[in-house]
């Protein structure tokens, strides 16, 4: 399973384009909002919790249709599917691979980009840690999604509209712990609902993405 | 003879037939009692005024658009547990129609929040969580689009619906999160102590029960009509391969 | 997740299944595809060394037997009796990243295959397909033939003793059909099995089984409750 996990850091590595996508992405959506909600400084760090995280979002979603898509193409999923390697733990090394590509990446970048937000120094810690606890869910529900819309061709918007409505609470909590956290106040509880949901997702889902993969290979 | 017989198309197209037009009926002299009295037999409330009587139409709409849901995701585990095709396509059928019933409870609910809270729309939990559950709909409804065998499509419309459930109910607590909260509490709780007065109770209840009435209806028209759609394709199929 | 352990447990059965007596076992069974059967009543059986070719007209439903065999598709019906992980499939698709070059492609499935000294095995598979020239060329530089050389070498590496495959000599030219040939020859001798459905002799000493005699009867579909899992659910009644 590692042999794959490797793999596709190097599919991702190579293929050049794919990786960087998101991260230009979410680097263009944060510079686009201070262009449509004005330059001033107080707004935009009021609202910088809320544009990182959305953008951020945007930006794992991007590159959530080539999860499973190439590989379902080439047969590479057929042969993975009769080899001794679990379905489950194949879905739970593609969401990590996925995890690693977007979701690290992005997080790594967020202070960078919340700079130009304005946001408090402070908050770049809450900011990490958020990102960090938060976008593992992104790319496990994104598994899910992609393994639904694999034998859907041009799936891009189709799945974009079933994940997005999982992603709100990923997301509501996420913005809520990262604002709470800015403004200095308790948020504990929007932390632990964050953690549990990234834990219930990473746990459950790739049971529920294989399952989902052998319905489509049938 | 099991319940599961009705699961049997054929069962299930000779039963509805004679059944439906018994329940048009029933529905007509439920809903329409109920909402002429609600209309013109209440008297308007002071802090309210004429417009407590979207209530008429606003807390049925709403109660059907979360009880579709949950009748979808009963159904969709008998599919997945019981194959029974018939459960999957009303499943199918209730979708568009509580789609339809949380668009109406969203738009009553915006034309009574005007002169109410004076504003359309707010982020206020409960319109919230109906949001949500309008783009729920909407992508179950995508997703039995866009996949090309009925059986497929049935597996992973089920599966939607399940793990959709368990997301929107997360969004549902998610969103007490946000410090505000305009909308009222619950027009009926079961202990009638917190009830909105008791003569709007009563035609409040006759309206409800006609909606149920109303979407059992709709349901098992739109679910022989999905019956009939699946059968047509199961021939197209046999005449290609014949 | 799951250690090297039990999957090298698994080749060490293998590799003794192998040489031991095994067979494919399969009666009785019928297949679906897109829900309605394709096939019934198919019967045969295969010991080791023996290889069968599919035959039967497009459609007739080869592609959906082999998948079947893979486990890919749950069955109708009947049963399929084999050593269990026995089985390798090979298909139109073969599975290959442009990206990366000939020998990480077959390394990444030795290793998926949780082969022993990987090394050797996947020289050995380049050299048996004549790849060797090739071996650090990026996958997407190959030619269509030399590509499916590459899909056929990843056989080699699955370490499994029964070959399933779906028109295996598809844009190969004569000489690497010869190859081929020789390959599945060497793989039988060793007491290997072959299933594949191809349309060309390749020269090999095969029994062929052509599925025509199994097309599933279309108005055999049975009207009735519970839970049959094809079209034929809805019967032949008019549902008014």
């Amino acid at each position: 399973m590692i042999a794959l996990l490797l793999r596709d850091l190097r599919l991702a590595v190579r293929a050049g384009g794919g990786f960087g996508l998101g991260l230009v992405f979410f680097l263009i959506v944060t510079v686009l909002v201070p262009f449509g909600v004005g330059p001033e400084g107080a707004l935009l760090a009021q609202i910088a919790p809320g544009i990182l995280w959305v953008a951020a979002l945007l930006a794992c979603l991007l590159s959530l249709d080539r999860i499973f898509a190439l590989d379902y193409e080439d047969g590479t999923i057929d042969l993975l599917a009769t080899s001794p390697l679990p379905l489950e733990g194949v879905a739970a090394m593609k969401g990590l691979a996925h995890w690693l590509t977007t979701g690290l990446p992005l997080t790594l970048v967020a202070p960078g980009l919340a700079v130009l937000l304005n946001m408090p120094a402070g908050a770049y810690s809450w900011l990490l840690l958020t990102l960090l606890i938060g976008t593992p869910a992104l790319s496990f529900i994104g598994t899910f999604g992609a393994a639904l819309t694999v034998g859907v061709k041009r799936g891009g918007l189709l799945l974009s509209l079933l994940v997005l409505p999982l992603y709100m609470p990923t997301l509501l909590f996420g913005a809520e712990a990262l604002r709470r956290g800015a403004e200095g106040a308790d948020n504990t509880v929007p932390l632990l609902m964050l953690a549990g949901i990234t834990l219930g997702t990473i746990g459950l889902l790739p049971f529920v993405a294989a399952q989902v993969l052998r319905i489509n290979l049938r | 003879m099991s319940i599961w017989e009705y699961a049997n198309p054929k069962k299930f197209m000779e039963t509805t037939e004679k059944v439906l037009p018994w329940l048009v009926g029933l529905t007509a002299v439920t809903i329409l009692p109920g909402l002429l009295w609600g209309f013109y037999l209440t008297p308007e409330a002071e802090n309210f005024g004429s417009s407590v009587k979207i209530i008429y139409i606003h807390v049925p709409s709403a109660f059907i658009a979360i009880n579709a849901w949950l009748m979808m995701l009963v159904a969709s585990l008998i599919w997945l547990v019981r194959r029974h095709h018939v459960s999957v396509l009303a499943a199918k059928a209730a979708a568009a129609i509580g789609t339809v019933m949380t668009l109406i409870a969203l738009i009553s609910g915006a034309v009574w929040g005007q002169p109410m809270w004076g504003t359309w729309w707010a982020w206020d939990p409960r319109l919230t969580s109906f949001l949500v559950l309008f783009i729920f709909y909407l992508g179950y409804m995508a997703l039995w689009e866009a996949i090309e065998s009925p059986d497929t499509a049935a597996d992973l419309t089920s599966i939607l619906c399940i793990v959709g459930s368990v997301f929107a109910l997360l969004s549902r607590y998610a969103v007490n999160f946000w410090p505000q909260g305009l909308h009222q509490d619950a027009s009926l709780s079961v202990d009638k102590a917190e009830h909105v007065a008791d003569v709007y109770y009563w035609p409040l209840i006759l309206c409800i029960a006609g909606f149920v009435l109303l979407f059992v209806t709709l349901v098992l028209y739109r679910t022989r009509t999905e019956v009939r759609a699946r059968r047509l394709k199961a021939l197209e199929a046999r005449e290609r391969m014949a | 997740m799951a250690g090297g352990g039990p999957i090298l447990c698994l080749f060490a059965c293998a590799a003794i299944r192998y040489a031991c007596a095994m067979e494919l076992k399969v009666s009785d069974l019928s297949c679906a595809r897109g829900g309605m059967p394709v096939l019934e009543g198919v019967d045969f059986t295969l010991s080791g060394g023996e290889m069968l070719l599919l035959r039967g007209p497009n459609g007739i439903g080869k592609t959906t037997l082999l998948r079947t065999l893979a486990g890919l598709q749950p069955a109708l019906g009947g049963t399929i009796i084999m050593p269990p992980e026995s089985l390798a499939y090979g298909a139109h698709a073969d599975g290959l990243k442009a990206m990366l070059t000939v020998r990480e492609n077959l390394a990444f499935w030795a290793r998926v295959h949780g082969v022993p000294d990987m090394e050797r095995e996947v020289v050995r598979a380049l050299d048996e397909f004549n790849l060797n020239d090739l071996a650090d060329r990026p996958a997407r530089s190959l030619s269509a033939g030399q590509k499916r050389r590459l899909g056929l070498a990843r056989l080699l590496l699955t370490g499994r003793p029964i070959w399933a495959l779906d028109e295996p000599t598809v844009s190969l030219d004569t000489e690497s059909v010869a190859l081929f040939a020789e390959t599945v020859r060497r793989h039988c001798a060793a007491g290997g099995m072959a299933i594949m459905a191809t349309h060309i002799g390749l020269g090999l000493e095969a029994r062929a089984l052509d599925l025509s005699a199994f097309r599933a009867d279309p108005d055999s579909c049975r009207a009735g409750g519970g839970s049959v899992p094809a079209d034929a659910f809805f019967g032949d009644e008019d549902l008014a």
